[in-house]
């Protein structure tokens, strides 16, 4: 994965990029069916490196495929990158380690949720019934989201061969 | 080996870093929002890392197994992959549309066709 990033950084065709940033998006999907999240693997593997990579490919056919090179290597960008991920390592000195059972997160509301699952809820994929049940409300408001997107972009490029329209009469 | 506990977190910083620097660093408008893409999945990744537990299975209930991962980050970030893809659909139209008006998309040639202006 880091290969992958380095490469995305390094090269100017925007193309490799797109498909670069497809394979890093799988490459995360399969270190989450390793870290036991295999709905979120799925939903990665089809939205984030599918729709995400097709999306872009849109993109790209309406614009400039090729990224210019800079006149000069950007160090104060390096220099802020670098300082922040020193502050981000020495945050995670204190982090609790990896797979530990009795981290924090893992203490609190999350084995009442395992425990109440099945009898409350019937279902036994846990994920589907916090996302669906218990937290409702918020996977309403995720769908709000997505339809104000679709209606966003619905405006920018919709409005936009109207708008061609008329000014080619006008010429 | 009490380090080999954080390396998942390290890996994270340098992905995190490295798409923070896409962001600031590049002029293309498509590549920064490829960096704002990868600095997006490591912060799943570092969520989904927590949620981890040692000798557990993917949580759905089955008989015969004790240990199950924490299935809250597996839903926040659920949530957050479908929103991070409505945010680049609405960020690439909008780099559709400056395309059209500008002719560009590179940051510092737009700031110059501004200044013409």
């Amino acid at each position: 994965m880091a290969a992958t990033v380095f490469m995305i950084v390094r090269l100017r065709s925007l193309f490799a990029v797109v498909m670069l940033s497809g394979i890093y998006s799988l490459l995360a999907a399969v270190m989450f069916v390793v870290l036991d999240a295999v709905d979120v693997a799925f939903t990665e593997a089809a939205v984030g490196a599918g729709i995400s990579t097709v999306l872009m490919l849109g993109a790209l056919a309406l614009v400039k495929s090729e990224e210019k090179t800079p006149e000069r290597t950007a160090i104060l960008p390096l220099l802020a990158a670098l300082v922040a991920g020193a502050a981000l390592v020495y945050g995670t000195l204190d982090m609790p380690h990896y797979g530990d059972p009795n981290a924090p997160a893992q203490k609190h509301v999350a084995p009442t949720y395992l425990m109440e699952s099945v009898p409350k809820t019937t279902v036994p994929n846990v994920v589907t019934s916090v996302l669906a049940s218990y937290r409702g409300y918020d996977t309403l408001g995720e769908t709000v989201v997505i339809l104000t997107a679709g209606v966003g972009v619905l405006l920018l490029l919709g409005g936009r061969r109207r708008r061609r329209k008329p000014g080619k009469e006008g010429e | 080996m009490a380090w080999l506990g954080l390396y998942n977190y390290w890996i994270v910083v340098f992905l995190m870093m490295a798409g923070l620097y896409i962001v600031i660093a590049r002029e293309n408008l498509i590549k920064k929002l490829v960096g704002l893409n990868v600095f997006q999945a490591s912060v799943f990744i570092l969520y989904i890392t927590v949620g981890k537990v040692d000798g557990g299975t993917a949580p759905i209930i089955a008989e015969g197994i004790e240990v199950y991962s924490n299935p809250l980050p597996h839903v926040l970030i659920l949530t957050a992959i479908v929103v991070g893809v409505a945010t680049t659909a609405l960020g690439l139209a909008l780099v559709v549309r400056i395309n059209e008006a500008y002719g560009t998309i590179e940051d510092d040639e737009l700031e110059e066709r501004e200044r013409e202006t």
